[in-house]
Formats: structure tokens, sequence, C-alpha cells
């Protein structure tokens, strides 16, 4: 128990260390902008001593390293500065902190409602990709199994929003099922919000599942060689027992680690969905930000992104070694 | 929640009509050997096979109906199966005559081919053609506004289209035939330059530590890990804000960074694999043999590992190239990738998207049971026109990824032989 306890610490020290670092280059890479902050504010007509009073304001004067660590720290306490485009000249002329808009205040909401639709699509995603890859296991090289390798190297190869405008067309245009903008505010009814999150959810499934399908199918299958499972057979198990009792429980350690890598695929693969169905989560925040240069912003959401997909990275990592005894044990 | 039902619902229906077929089929039959073997999922299969056949027909023959609002809502339908039987039977013909004509070993590789293969090889071919020859397949050029706008296409003049633009106009009156031709060179050509530097970036590096080693190689490595601990598009975004601060809008300056910043985060990706596969042959004899000869290292690099690691790298630039293909596609989508004046896929299917939004309004009850008057005033024909306008070029690009796609199984299937 103390070596997994260990193996764990020590790959936690690792992904600590490499967020640490990620941030230094998301640091880097906003501090080689061109002009500053003050001026991205202020505009091209600001007098000196306005662009000086705002950079003082803002902290801009001091090092870089002194800035970084500032950042730093205060971004660990949950404090990630003033958004940009929520501040205006008239803000600052009277003091930073009381009348901007912070970061942290327009990261929350959205960062919960974008893992409600990564944690709808999972909920969705995962049995089903599991199901349908024992399945293609059990019934390989039928019909079912081949449409369902076609059908998924397509959803696979096609960019985030085709599939979501192909199911915009079938579930809300030509079939009104669902609601083709996910409109989500404060204190909606839980049904209510479902609904209009289901839509999302379904295109993020149909891009996650078929990677972590084609990778059941291809694990179970690996195992069925194996003589354990010729006994099974050689015994009468049915071939579903088979796969269910023997070689799945076996299998287990690829499909978990898969199953973390594709959660850290969606981290990514929410942004594109967010702006097509205007779902107000993270990523949709992120590319506004991006487009209006909110620099404060587009580094919370950075660093918020990366520290999500290190951690599910490091939960596959984990999951991966505690599933395997032969790399639990060392020889 | 309906919605969900209704679902539940059908695959309920499938499932007990599948049961049903396989039970009629056992009983009229007498038991044959086909029905008692069937497992439930070919039953399941088939029944969900003829219910696809059987929309697909539907969905072709209302792309033909009287009603102009009907017919161009199936347009895009209409085009996706007339383009997939095209390039169906443009494959067959192009592998049967691979089989027929040529040399002996030609012939053969023919033979070998899987429809699959052949699929994507012509569709890559046709697009190679249709993005080298652009400027005079296209009808107008890209960046010129003429006629009306909003031309319905179908180019049937019933349908409110006009046979000049046979895929009708968009909302600045661009021609989108021509567009989505020029896309073809804009998108794929820059996707493809996109690619080739991250291999010349990521395999020299690559290569550079498998033969280096020591410092070197760990320095890199490590370097090349932080970077990957970034998710990609992320990244991408994060750097693409910075460069568009720096454009102050330049459209070439904002696509030339986009360029180099999508190819030195995917030369990460060509590091890794170019490193292994690389340090797997520096450990050979005859590497040893021409350190011994006193070669230099870019002699060793090109002229002795290079040839040797051109399997793995070529399949690799295919997936590559597709991933390559679709963050541009994204970032354009999205709207910090290709610019204004170069037409572009991703950003066509941006410009389009709220056609699809404004078709909702059809599906509504109260719309479908609205006399003609209310119709005429809310001016539904108008809303439905472009439905296919963002569902095109999202379709093109998604038929290149899928053929490339085809064709990297197809290439790796047959330098590893490896059986499913």
């Amino acid at each position: 128990m103390g070596s997994i306890l260990n193996i764990i610490l020590q790959r936690l020290a690792l992904g600590g260390l490499t967020l640490f670092i990620v941030s230094l280059v998301i640091f880097a890479a906003v501090s080689s902008l061109p002009g500053s902050f003050a001026d991205a504010i202020l505009g091209q007509a600001a007098t000196p001593q306005a662009v000086a009073a705002m950079e003082e304001a803002l902290g801009l004067d001091k090092p870089a390293v002194t800035r970084y660590f500032d950042w730093l720290f205060k971004a660990v306490q949950g404090d990630f500065g003033t958004s940009l485009s929520q501040a205006n000249f008239a803000s600052f002329a009277g003091s930073v902190a009381d009348t901007g808009v912070t970061v942290a205040d327009t990261l929350a909401p959205r960062f919960a409602n974008t893992m409600f639709l990564a944690g709808l699509t999972a909920a969705i995603a995962v049995p089903v990709a599991v199901t349908l890859g024992v399945l293609a296991a059990l019934y390989r090289n039928s019909i079912f199994d081949r449409v369902t390798n076609i059908f998924t190297l397509s959803s696979i190869s096609s960019p985030e929003f085709f599939m979501a405008y192909i199911l915009i067309l079938f579930f809300s245009v030509l079939n009104p099922f669902l609601p083709s903008l996910s409109e989500i505010y404060n204190g909606m009814p839980f049904g209510e919000r479902l609904e209009n999150t289901l839509l999302p959810a379904l295109t993020l499934t149909l891009i996650v599942t078929a990677h972590m399908m084609r990778m059941t199918r291809a694990a179970i299958i690996n195992l069925l060689a194996s003589p354990y499972i010729e006994m099974a057979r050689l015994k009468g198990m049915s071939p579903l027992r088979v796969i269910v009792k023997h070689a799945l429980p076996n299998a287990l350690a690829p499909i978990v680690n898969v199953i973390a890598l594709n959660l850290a695929y969606l981290i990514t693969g929410v942004v594109v969905i967010e702006v097509v169905f205007v779902y107000p989560g993270i990523g949709q925040l992120f590319v506004d930000s991006v487009k209006t240069r909110d620099i404060p912003v587009v580094q919370a959401c950075c660093l918020v992104f990366a520290a999500a997909y290190i951690l599910l990275n490091l939960i596959a990592d984990v999951l991966s070694i505690i599933s395997n005894p032969r790399l639990r044990h060392p020889k | 929640m309906s919605g969900l039902i209704s679902v539940i619902i059908g695959l309920a229906v499938i499932a007990a009509v599948a049961w049903g077929l396989r039970f009629i089929g056992r009983a009229t039959t007498g038991n044959s050997p086909r029905f008692r073997d069937m497992t439930f999922a070919v039953a399941f299969g088939y029944v969900v096979a003829a219910i696809a056949v059987a929309a697909v027909i539907y969905a072709f023959a209302q792309s033909y109906s009287s009603d102009p609002i009907v017919a161009n809502t199936y347009f895009f339908v209409w085009i996706l199966i007339v383009a997939f039987i095209f390039f169906a039977v443009v494959a067959f013909v192009f592998r049967l005559a691979g089989r027929l004509i040529g040399t002996s070993g030609s012939r053969k590789l023919f033979r070998q081919m899987p429809l699959t293969a052949s699929f994507g090889i012509i569709t890559i071919i046709v697009y190679a053609f249709v993005a080298i020859f652009a400027a005079w397949l296209a009808p107008y050029a890209q960046d010129s506004y003429v006629g009306g706008v909003n031309i319905a296409p179908g180019g049937n003049i019933d349908t409110g289209g006009d046979p000049a633009f046979l895929l009708g106009t968009d909302k600045r009156g661009g021609d989108i035939l021509s567009r989505v031709i020029y896309g073809a060179q804009n998108t794929v050509g820059i996707a493809f330059i996109t690619t080739l530097l991250a291999f010349f970036l990521g395999g020299t590096l690559g290569f550079l530590a498998a033969i280096a080693g020591g410092w070197v190689d760990q320095a890199l490595s490590r370097a090349i890990d932080v970077l990957m601990a970034i998710p990609s598009l992320i990244f991408a975004l994060l750097l693409m804000t910075i460069a568009l601060l720096w454009a102050e809008g330049d459209p070439t300056f904002i696509t030339m960074s986009m360029i180099f910043i999508i190819a030195v985060i995917d030369s990460t990706r060509v590091f890794r694999l170019a490193r292994a596969v690389g340090s797997g042959i520096v450990v050979m004899d005859y590497i040893e043999a021409a350190r011994l000869r006193g070669e230099g290292f870019g002699y060793v690099m090109f002229r002795e590992i290079l040839p040797n690691a051109t399997a793995p790298l070529l399949a690799e630039f295919g997936l590559r190239f597709c991933f390559v293909f679709l963050t541009i596609a994204s970032l354009s989508f999205l709207g910090v990738g290709i610019q204004a004046p170069l037409a572009d896929w991703g950003s066509m299917v941006r410009d389009g998207a709220n056609y699809i939004q404004n078709l909702q309004i059809v599906g509504q009850d109260w719309v479908r049971e609205a006399d003609e008057e209310t119709l005429a005033m809310l001016n539904i024909d108008k809303l439905v026109r472009q439905a296919s306008l963002p569902l095109i070029p999202a379709a093109a690009i998604a038929l290149l990824t899928v053929a490339v796609n085809f064709v990297v199984d197809w290439m790796l299937h047959r330098s590893s032989g490896l059986k499913s």
C-alpha cells in the first residue's frame, strides 16, 4: 500500500512541477506582447501620464519576475486579476479594485457550466462506449462490427462543428426534439437545464465515444487469443460471459487509461462545441477573450484548461499503474 | 425530455423488429442456416441499415419536392448523396482500371486494395486537382462580390436559385461555388505547408536527439514534454491572441503566424515519433559503420536514418495532416485563423452558421400548419434557402479527413501486415 501512495505522490509532484512550468510558459508568451496592457486599454490617444498611472495601478512598472510571482500567488488563491474588457478607462480613473469586474467572478459560473456539460457527456459516453466496444468485440467481423467501424472512423475524422451542425439539422430542425441554442441561467430547473445541454453533450459524446469504443474493442480482442480465454470457452461458457467475466477485467487497465485521456480531450473539444451551441461555458469565454484580446482572461482560461488537462492525464497515469500489478511492484 | 424518450422508444422498436425479422425468417425458411445462426446484433444491424437506406431515399426524393422550402431544406442531403455515389463509382472504376492497366506490380497493388482505400486515393487526387487548378475551375474570383445576395443553391429558378450561381451566393453576394473551390486551394494548401514545416522542425530535432543522445536528448525531450502538457487547441488560441495583437489587423501576418504556430505545436508530436524511430535505427551496425567512416552529422541524419524511417513517418504525415487541417479549420471557424480576403472552409462554416439556426423555425408545428399569407410574411422561403451554406464546406473538410484516414489505415495495414 505504501508503494502505491509513494507512486501517487511522486506523480502529483511531477504534475505540479509541469503545471508550474506551463504557467511560466503562459506568462512568458503573454509578456512578449508589443506595448503594454495600459496601451491596450487606453487606446492610441492616451497621454503618457495616463499610461504611467495605469501601469502603476496594474503593477506593470515592476520587473517581470516580481509580476510573475504576484500573478502566480494570486492565481493559486483564486484571484486572476481584472478583466480588461470589463474595466474601462473611467473605472480605472478612480481605483482599480472596487469597480473593475474580476476575472474570477466571470470565470466561476462558466466553469461550473462547462463541468456540467463535460460531466453529462462523460455520463453518457463512457457506458455507451464500453458497451459498444464489448459488443463489437463479441460480434467481431460481423456487419454490426463493420458498420460501427466505418461510423466511428468517420466521426473521429470529422471536424467537431460538422458533427454539431449535422445533429442540429436532424434533431432540432428537421425533427424538433431539442433546442439548438443552449440557454443556461442561474437557478434554472434541473430538467430544463438537462434538455438544453443534451444536444451539445450528444455531439461531444459522438466524438469521444468513437475513440474509446475502438480502444475497448482492440483491448478485448487482444486478449481473446490468451490460453485462459480458450479454457473458459472450452468449459462451455457463453461468448458474452467469456468476454464480460474473463476478458473485460484484464482489459480494464488500457480501457480506463483511454477513458481518462478522452476526458482530457473533452476539455479541448468543449471549446468549439460551446461556440456552436452558444453554451455559456469557459470555452466560449476563452474564444471571446481571444477575439477581444482580453489578456488576463485568456491567461486565466489557459491556466484552468492546462490544469484540468494535466490533472486528467495524471489520473490516467495513476489508474493505469494501480490497475497493473506489474507496474505496481516494479522489480 | 420528449426527445430522449422518443429516441429510447425508437431503439426499442428497432430491437423488436429485429427480433421479429429473425423469428419470421426462421419460421418461413424452415430454420435455414442463414437465419438459425444469425445473432441478434446482426439482425439489429440489418434493420438499422434498412432504415438508413429508406431515410436516404426519402431525403433524396424530398429534394425534388415542388415545395421550394422542402426542396431547399434537403438540398444539402442531395449534394451529400450525389457526391457519395459519384466518389464511390469513380473509386470502383479507378480500382478496376488499375487492375487492368499498368505493370504487373501496379496491377498487384490494385488487386489487393480495398474499396475504402481506392475511395480515399481518388478523393485526395480530386482535391489536389481542384486545389492546384482553382483559378481555372472557379467561375468567379474568390474576393469578388457578384450578383445578388442570398441566392438559393441548386440553380433552379423555381426554388429561388440562379443557373449562373450553382451553389447560390452568400450574404455578401460572393459565389459559393467559387469560394468552395478556392477554399480547397487555401485551406488544404495552407494545411499542407504547415504539416511540411512541422515535419521539418520535428523530424530534424527528433533525429538530432536520437543521434546526439545525452544532455541534448534530455533537454529537448523535457522541453517538448512541457509543450505537450498544454492542450494543443488551447495553446494555439493563446499564441494566436498574441499574434493578433502583433498583427494590428494585417491579414497576411495573421495567416503566416498561424502557419508557424500550428507547425511548432504539431512538431512536438512529430518529434516524439522521429526520436523513437531514430533511436531504434541509431544502434544499428550500419550507422556505426558510417560514423567510423567519418561521415558528418547531416549525412548520418539524411542519408542513413531518414530513408529507413520513411514508412512510419509517411503514415504519420497523413495523420498529422488531418490534425493540422482540422486545427486550422477550427481556428478559422472560431474567427482567428485564415483571414478575410482568402476564402476558406472554416470561416465559410462560421459565416453561414446562422442560416441553420434560422431554419429551426421551419420545424415548429405552427409554421407547418400556417397558411400561405403568414408564410410569405415570415419570409420563410428566404430563411431556409441557405441551410446548406455552412454544411457544404463542413462536409468538404470531413470528406478529405475521412479519405486521408482510409488511405493511412490501408498503408499501416500493408506495411505491418496487421490483421484487425
